[in-house]
């Protein structure tokens, strides 16, 4: 049973520490302050907060059954892990033609630009415990569970 | 409040931010975290800087920092060393000035009084009475809240023995811990929604305060104890059909004499629907109850009350600890109340004249053992349960205020402070920055109430065991055996006469 | 009260009770012997017994054993005692020398009632109790019972016994106790047997609840002068057993309660039953370890704590039913018993005059 990302919108605070630790737990030296000021280009996170008025909540990749980013990806590096379910993005055979972009019903893919450009989306750490949003948010507005 | 044009306040900040350049990213968390817009984002050189007049001090950026750049600390004023103006004094002499107004502050008494429970200290067994081993043997906590008869009607002549007399009705709690009354509007939806969570969850009760039940809360109405307050807000039938008991307010410990305040920044449109009163006015309650000008007035209301509730749940009346509160107390209790709750100096509020917070009203401890003392030479300590607040902060103060006398103790800051309150004292602002003592729902959205209601069970968790280590040191396996029993006290650091009040023997004396 | 009798002193101890349910009175001899057994479990500093039965030819009138520390005090009371009450006889109390017993006070026993057209004889005869040992000082009541007396004093029981000639007694119930006090106070009004009218109590342990019980009875005009723990037993057994009518079998279920678990497990009448009884008598609840023999007009019982921490022992021998720390103690006396067996926590085991052999009426009792 896949392990998704689950949004409690009545408690996000608008902090962005989600934003931050996806940052730095992308990062090469994942390291909070050498990510900020020693990586450049600096990485970016992959999740992003929606704010309107005093309603927020963190939007990260859906990792869809039927992911429209898989369909529309040319090259085939936007693929779905056999173990965890999740749809990943193979940076070595992206070539950022940005098509899943365009075609993400969330709109929670990024251009990156890393030594090329590549898309950057949510990859639920790795599946390697709790993701860095859901164990950094200071007010479980994230959680990970079995559907 | 006015402020008078032009002239420049004289006023100088009270904290101040110091921010470690080499550790902070400008990630802008300070800055969005802030209800009262201290740290700005300049986006031209990527840094945070703060305008510290605004500071409260609720660390709140200091917590929620990631790489712990923050520090606030009280500000040091470069007045020449003064034991009488204090800075404290000054700074409320320059306040009054320029406004003109009644200085208002949040939370209890901080002034440096004398904390008798801190000169109390327990006794242990040793050889001649076996400790016991709470993690062996029962140790019961259990805390019945009631009128008690003195003597039962048996019927021996049955099979197995009937009991005749009817006992009046009582508030059965697992531990002899409440949460203090703290109303729904001076502290947010999320939570009060914390704490009768916790309650229900522990098995003891909280109380709605004097803003009323929002109706979202009357499935936990067993749990809930309802206030009758000199305001009557929220009072209707309702209100006191769903609640395991009723309790008139006559004072608080943080403002005797004076009744409630709910300044209109609080006042929400949910506040005022469950209030009954106008969105955005000052919710103030008069001082006296408008229908109690005397004794026998009292003894008519809880009676009122008792008919509309059929005598079903027990009536509370609460006061605040004044100096003849050991005659009030009798009185109340002969006007019929079932349980007295006395609230200390160091009682807690929302919103109160700081002078009144800080100079009416005496310590809950002396209150406590003048109280107990006075209604067992009258005679009438059973009809009535006695619970005591205003200031308890540990589970040595809860045994302490048992072996003085107590029934139970009400919690109130205590409660917030676990729910992540940081002593600001500036609550009456409605800018609470925790999401507690806030109506603002961008700010309400801070306490989740799924982690509030597990930071309060796990509070009172840890307390429970606490008790039941110190119970079983004492050779005591219930705490019907502790109550009142001042054997096991000793004063340290006291005047003889302090000790007298108390009742307790000075440590070193013997049985 | 003198200097070193202001503190409360806790024991260690041996008790033994013997009851006869025919009635068949005993001299003092056996009982003697008996706590003689358990020389070791006490230390020398207490010691004492309580007898039935004794004085045959006043049955009906209060016998007062008083204890005297001077001549003054001898004066006072007596002149409080001609007032209140009509003074049948009154004697010294009997001893003889013995040299282990040394500095003994003046034991004076009256036997009277008290006159005058009055609601309650106990109840007076409470208020004079009270009255005596709260305010002349070095004047003691030590028992208050019709023909019944508890003699008692500092040195082992067995020498306390010699001293008070009890062979010379016949009871159809003898209570006795030895004493261990943890502080060597030599005053012999704190020695065991601790009586109030026919109640007498000895008692091994610690009231750890002391301080709440002694104020929930002075509600009812009960005043604890005497420092010990025993004092407070003595008149909770008086306050419940007389006053509030409990039964005897069921003074367990007040002083050494069932826990609140084992009470929710019940079912109706024994759960409201037990509930009302804890929600009331909270104040009498006893905490600490204690094994007790309390003796009375009709009979004996005998109780320990609701978590078992001291020993008691129940035996019986064709009508004689018998209480002791120890088996050795019963059977110094008594070779070959028809049933033995320990007490449970909180269970009342009790023996009546008049009452068929039952091996101890069993009411609940906590599943320790």
């Amino acid at each position: 049973m896949m392990k998704k990302i689950v949004i409690h919108e009545e408690y996000c605070i608008g902090c962005r520490l989600c934003e931050i630790q996806c940052l730095v737990k992308h990062s090469s030296s994942g390291k909070i302050i050498k990510a900020f000021r020693e990586e450049y280009p600096r990485p970016i996170s992959r999740v992003h907060v929606e704010e309107e008025g005093y309603l927020s909540f963190a939007l990260q990749c859906r990792h869809c059954e039927d992911a429209t980013c898989i369909e529309n990806c040319m090259t085939g590096a936007m693929h779905r892990d056999e173990k965890s379910g999740a749809v990943i993005c193979d940076e070595e055979k992206c070539v950022g033609c940005w098509m899943c972009i365009m075609s993400c019903p969330f709109g929670v893919i990024q251009r990156e630009k890393k030594e090329r450009k590549i898309a950057s989306k949510c990859d639920l750490c790795g599946n390697d415990g709790e993701p860095a949003c859901v164990a950094n948010c200071p007010n479980e507005a994230l959680s990970y569970e079995e559907n | 409040m006015k402020k008078l044009a032009m002239a420049k306040s004289v006023l100088f900040p009270e904290f101040k931010v110091i921010r470690d350049t080499d550790r902070c990213i400008a990630c802008q968390v300070c800055v969005r975290q802030c209800a009262n817009d201290v740290h700005h984002y300049d986006q031209d050189d990527d840094t945070v800087s703060c305008q510290d007049e605004r500071c409260v001090g609720c660390q709140r950026c200091v917590t929620l920092c990631p790489t712990n750049a923050l520090e606030v600390k009280k500000r040091e004023v470069g007045f020449h060393p003064n034991a009488n103006w204090s800075v404290q004094h000054i700074r409320n002499l320059y306040k009054q000035s320029e406004t003109g107004g009644v200085l208002l502050s949040g939370m209890g008494c901080d002034q440096p009084y004398r904390i008798y429970w801190d000169h109390l200290l327990l006794n242990a067994s040793q050889i001649t009475n076996p400790s016991i081993d709470p993690l062996r043997e029962p140790i019961e906590l259990k805390t019945f809240l009631g009128a008690k008869e003195e003597m039962l009607d048996i019927d021996w002549n049955q099979d197995f023995p009937v009991i005749k007399t009817q006992l009046a009705p009582q508030l059965e709690l697992n531990l002899p811990i409440l949460f203090s009354a703290m109303s729904y509007g001076s502290i947010s939806y999320n939570a009060f929604h914390s704490i009768v969570e916790a309650a229900r969850e522990v098995g003891t009760h909280c109380n709605s305060g004097e803003g009323g039940l929002h109706p979202d809360f009357y499935p936990y109405g067993k749990n809930i104890i309802v206030q009758v307050a000199s305001g009557r807000f929220g009072v209707h039938r309702d209100y006191l059909q769903v609640a395991g008991a009723v309790e008139i307010k006559i004072g608080q410990g943080a403002k005797p004499g004076i009744g409630g305040h709910l300044p209109g920044e609080k006042v929400s449109l949910e506040i005022s629907q469950t209030r009954k009163i106008p969105e955005g006015s000052d919710a103030i309650s008069p001082a006296p109850h408008h229908d109690i000008y005397s004794i026998e007035d009292l003894q008519r209301l809880i009676f009122a009350i008792k008919e509309s509730i059929s005598y079903e749940k027990p009536v509370s009346v609460k006061i605040a600890a004044v100096h003849n509160i050991a005659a009030i107390a009798s009185g109340a209790i002969r006007a019929g109340a079932d349980i007295v709750a006395i609230d200390g100096i160091r009682g807690g509020t929302g919103a109160a004249p700081q002078v009144i917070r800080d100079n009416v009203g005496i310590p809950i401890e002396l209150a406590l053992a003048q109280v107990d003392e006075r209604l067992r030479q009258e005679g009438i300590r059973h009809r009535a349960s006695l619970v005591i607040a205003g200031g308890i902060r540990s589970s040595a103060d809860v045994i302490k205020a048992i072996a003085l006398g107590a029934d139970a103790v009400y919690i109130g800051t205590a409660t917030l402070v676990a729910l992540g309150c940081h002593l600001c004292q500036k609550c009456y602002t409605g800018k609470c920055n925790w999401g507690i003592a806030t109506q603002d729902p961008y700010l309400t959205k801070r306490l989740n109430p799924s982690i509030g209601k597990r930071r309060l069970v796990n509070l009172m968790r840890a307390w429970a065991f606490e008790i039941k280590e110190m119970l079983g040191g004492m050779g005591v396996n219930s705490i019907q055996s502790l109550r009142g029993n001042k054997e096991h006290l000793r004063t340290v650091g006291l005047t003889r006469e302090e000790s007298q009040i108390l009742g307790v023997k000075p440590a070193g004396e013997g049985w | 009260m003198r200097e070193d009798q202001l503190y409360r002193i806790p024991s260690g101890c041996a008790v033994v009770g013997i009851l006869n349910q025919d009635g068949f009175r005993i001299s003092g001899e056996g009982i003697i012997r008996s706590i003689a057994v358990m020389h070791d479990r006490s230390n020398g500093l207490g010691g004492g017994f309580a007898g039935y039965g004794i004085y045959p030819d006043f049955p009906d009138l209060y016998a007062f054993h008083i204890l005297y520390d001077d001549r003054q005090a001898v004066i006072t009371t007596e002149d409080i005692i001609q007032n209140l009450c009509e003074v049948e006889h009154s004697e010294v109390i009997p001893f003889r020398e013995i040299k282990e017993v040394q500095n003994y006070p003046y034991f004076k026993r009256y036997f009277l009632f008290p006159k005058g057209k009055i609601f309650s004889e106990d109840d007076e005869v409470v208020k004079l109790v009270m009255k005596i040992n709260s305010s002349i000082s070095g004047a003691y009541v030590i028992s208050s019972g019709k023909n019944m007396g508890i003699f008692k004093g500092v040195g082992y029981p067995e020498d306390i016994g010699r001293f008070f000639r009890l062979e010379e007694y016949q009871a159809y119930c003898w209570i006795s106790h030895g004493r261990f006090p943890t502080n060597s106070v030599g005053w012999w009004g704190g020695a065991h047997p601790f009586g109030l009218l026919s109640w007498s109590v000895v008692h091994n342990g610690e009231i750890s609840s002391y301080g709440i019980n002694r104020r929930y009875l002075q509600n009812f005009d009960y005043h604890c002068n005497l420092q010990t723990d025993t004092e407070v037993i003595t008149y909770l057994v008086d306050l419940l057993g007389r006053k509030h009518q409990i039964r005897i079998s069921f003074l367990g279920s007040v002083l050494a309660s069932p826990f609140w678990h084992e009470i929710d497990l019940m079912s109706e009448p024994e759960k409201t039953f037990y509930r009302s009884l804890r929600m009331i008598y909270g104040g009498a609840l006893l905490n600490g370890p204690f094994s007790i023999i309390v003796g009375f007009d009709k009979g004996m019982f005998g109780l320990v704590d609701r978590i078992k921490l001291r020993p008691m022992i129940a035996a019986w021998k064709d009508s004689t039913f018998y209480l002791s720390s120890e088996e050795s103690a019963i059977r110094e006396i008594a070779p070959d018993l028809d049933e033995i067996r320990p007490l449970q926590a909180g269970e009342v085991v009790s023996g009546q005059v008049g009452e068929k052999i039952s091996y101890g009426k069993k009411c609940f009792v906590s599943r320790v």
